[in-house]
């Protein structure tokens, strides 16, 4: 099985900040969206249970390139690093554009996306993908494995009292979650082999894409206003007796009128 | 391209979804202020037995029954559809759940008609010619507002930017039939499997009582129920009770989970690390119950108490419901 996982370096959950011109500052800092680490677990898993090869696919500026190694040390074969100035600032359109040229240019059987990005939040851009190549989605997986027979991928899909099982064939496109379980630690001999993977760098003009098809040239919204929400902190603390304590919150929410 | 605004619902066992109601008067207000026309789009099996609730809040519906793709996947099975309307009709605005089908049917939306998305409404409002949308960003640490800069555009919102409100005279329901001009790849359901009940939803609720690994176990969360209970609220947790299995992770709050705004936020032996916090730091009041005056949540609660949960939830449950009797 090929799987081509989406990896998106984000800034360091906590350290978000925008530029002044209202873009999410992607200078120092970054890390493997914590989503996207779950789904290359998964992804890591089944080609070791099942064969074949996990590629990482990022599109960022070159501060993603640790990101990437983490996901080689973990057990990735290799990684494409999109990276060109005029990408900077995409939306969600834009970064779909680029995604599905640059999958246009690999071989593969599924492609795994994670639920949501921690900077952006839209959890938009693996559906848009998929239909935008075309190919069946299968969404919010809890477990991946392969069907019957070998030509089709099952997921167990989120519901609200439980899971859909999905079936579909391959290629498809799966957008997983954190249940599919937690990432597995870089080993010492996973960080060795790492250096000497392969990452390759495509510029705009490799995937076939034009400047004026992404960056914020192409972006269809614009930020117009930014405030930080009233500080909060400074708690009243109580350390009384459990009645005495019990009695204060009761008075507490009784006075923002929540009980 | 119209000026119309669309809002799509979706149903949960046969009724639409509290957020689809909120959706359907989101469309209606923006529709006054902009002087247009307001449409609730309903695709689903059954669709037609649904119809009237969404009326009642006030915009037309269309009404198309997919009764024979039930055993779809139905985020491909919806876009499709709403997709060719759109394209027949030409709104100028669809507004879409942040629901996880919401968000589905957002994307391939976008795919089908190539319009662009904006993410993450937490309220719009109609403002200079066009909708203005307000996101918290950054788990919270900023608010921005954004503007399309064309229409026509998709538009996310997420649960509570609007309280659901019956219009004063409910809009047509118009059931239509639709050839999709490209049906998207068809995803089955081979089954469809419950383990447990649907606990209520964490997204919607105006209160919500949250336990950590401080509750120490899954017996522990009793005393967590219990005290949302006397309290009316929903139950939440973190990730680390997550993964312990002691509860599921459709109640888990934070960076992989979900995001919540609720008036009232009751954090129990809860830490407050920053994975949690970026999920629920927004809520009106942050109540914390904690043993450790040093943990995290303590820099961004409202009160917090330093005690054992065991000895203080039950007593507040008590004297919650003593208070209410
Ligand atoms: C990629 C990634 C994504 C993540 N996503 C999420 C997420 O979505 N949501 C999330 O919550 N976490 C998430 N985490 C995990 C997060 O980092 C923390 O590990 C987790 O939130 C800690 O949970 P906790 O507060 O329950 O446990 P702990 O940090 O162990 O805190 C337990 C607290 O309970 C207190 N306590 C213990 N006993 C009692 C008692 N009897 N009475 C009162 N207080 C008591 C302790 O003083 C302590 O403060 C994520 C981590 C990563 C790396
Ligand atoms: N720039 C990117 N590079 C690689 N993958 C991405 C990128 N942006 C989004 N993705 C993928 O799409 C998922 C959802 O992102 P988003 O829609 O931004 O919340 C992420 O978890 C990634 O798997």
């Amino acid at each position: 099985m090929r799987i081509v996982v989406l990896l998106k370096a984000v800034p360091i959950v906590g350290t978000e900040r925008l530029l002044d011109a209202f873009r999410v500052d992607r200078g120092s800092g970054l890390e493997a969206n914590g989503n996207d680490e779950y789904v290359l677990e998964a992804a890591l898993q089944l080609t070791e249970q099942h064969g074949g090869e996990v590629t990482l696919l990022t599109m960022g500026p070159a501060g993603a390139l640790e990101a990437l190694r983490k996901g080689l040390a973990m057990g990735a074969a290799r990684a494409v690093h999109v990276q060109d100035d005029a990408v900077a600032g995409s939306d969600a359109r834009g970064t779909v554009r680029v995604l599905a040229a640059a999958l246009g240019r690999l071989e593969y059987d599924l492609v795994f996306a994670g639920a949501d990005s921690s900077d952006g939040l839209g959890g938009v851009v693996p559906a848009w993908l998929a239909a935008r190549l075309g190919l069946p989605y299968l969404s919010y997986a809890a477990r991946i494995e392969p069907g019957p027979g070998g030509a089709t991928v099952r997921v167990h899909r989120i519901s609200p009292t439980g899971f859909d099982l999905l079936e579909a064939p391959m290629p498809a496109l799966v957008m997983g979650t954190q249940l599919l379980g937690e990432p597995r630690y870089p080993s010492l001999r996973g960080i060795m082999q790492a250096r000497t993977k392969e990452i390759a760098t495509w510029s705009l003009a490799d995937c076939g894409l034009q400047p004026s098809e992404v960056g914020p040239a192409a972006a269809s919204s614009e930020i117009v206003g930014a405030t930080p929400p009233p500080p909060r902190g400074g708690a009243t603390i109580v350390r009384d007796q459990p009645d005495a304590a019990v009695a204060q919150i009761v008075d507490f929410l009784a006075s923002r009128r929540l009980v | 391209m119209g000026s119309a605004i669309w809002a799509v619902a979706e149903l949960a066992d046969g009724a639409p979804t509290r957020l689809s109601l909120e959706l359907a008067t989101l469309a209606r207000t923006l529709a006054e202020a902009m002087g247009a026309e307001a449409t609730t789009v309903l695709v689903a099996p059954g669709a037609a037995a649904a119809a009237p609730a969404l009326a009642q809040h006030g915009p037309g519906v269309l009404v198309v029954d997919t009764a024979a793709s039930e055993e779809l996947a139905s985020a491909a099975v919806v876009s499709a559809r709403v997709a060719t309307l759109a394209a027949e009709r030409g709104p100028a605005w669809i507004l879409c759940g942040a629901s996880p089908d919401g968000k589905d049917v957002a994307g391939q939306l976008a795919a089908l008609l190539d319009w662009p998305v904006l993410v993450n409404g937490a309220a719009v409002r109609w403002q200079d010619g066009a909708p203005l949308v307000e996101m918290s960003i950054f788990g919270g640490r900023l608010v921005t507002e954004s503007r399309p800069t064309a229409s026509p555009a998709v538009i996310v919102v997420r649960p509570g930017a609007i309280a659901a409100e019956e219009a004063p005279a409910p809009g047509a329901v118009e059931a239509v039939e639709v050839v999709p001009g490209r049906e998207l790849p068809a995803v089955r359901i081979v089954e469809r499997v419950a383990e447990a009940a649907a606990a209520a939803s964490i997204e919607e609720a105006r209160i919500i009582v949250a336990g950590g690994r401080g509750v120490g176990g899954p017996e522990g969360f009793a005393v967590i129920e219990d005290l949302a209970d006397a309290l009316g609220g929903a139950v939440g947790a973190t990730r680390a009770v997550v993964d312990a299995g002691w509860i599921s992770y459709s109640q888990q709050i934070g960076q992989t989970g979900k995001i919540v705004k609720p008036a009232l936020y009751v954090a129990c032996g809860i830490s407050g690390a920053i994975q949690h916090k970026v999920g629920m730091q927004t809520s009106g009041t942050i109540v914390a119950i904690n043993r450790d005056p040093d943990a995290p949540i303590v820099e961004f609660a409202d009160l917090v108490v330093i005690g054992d949960l065991f000895e203080i939830a039950p007593r507040l449950a008590a004297a919650v419901r003593a208070r209410k009797a």
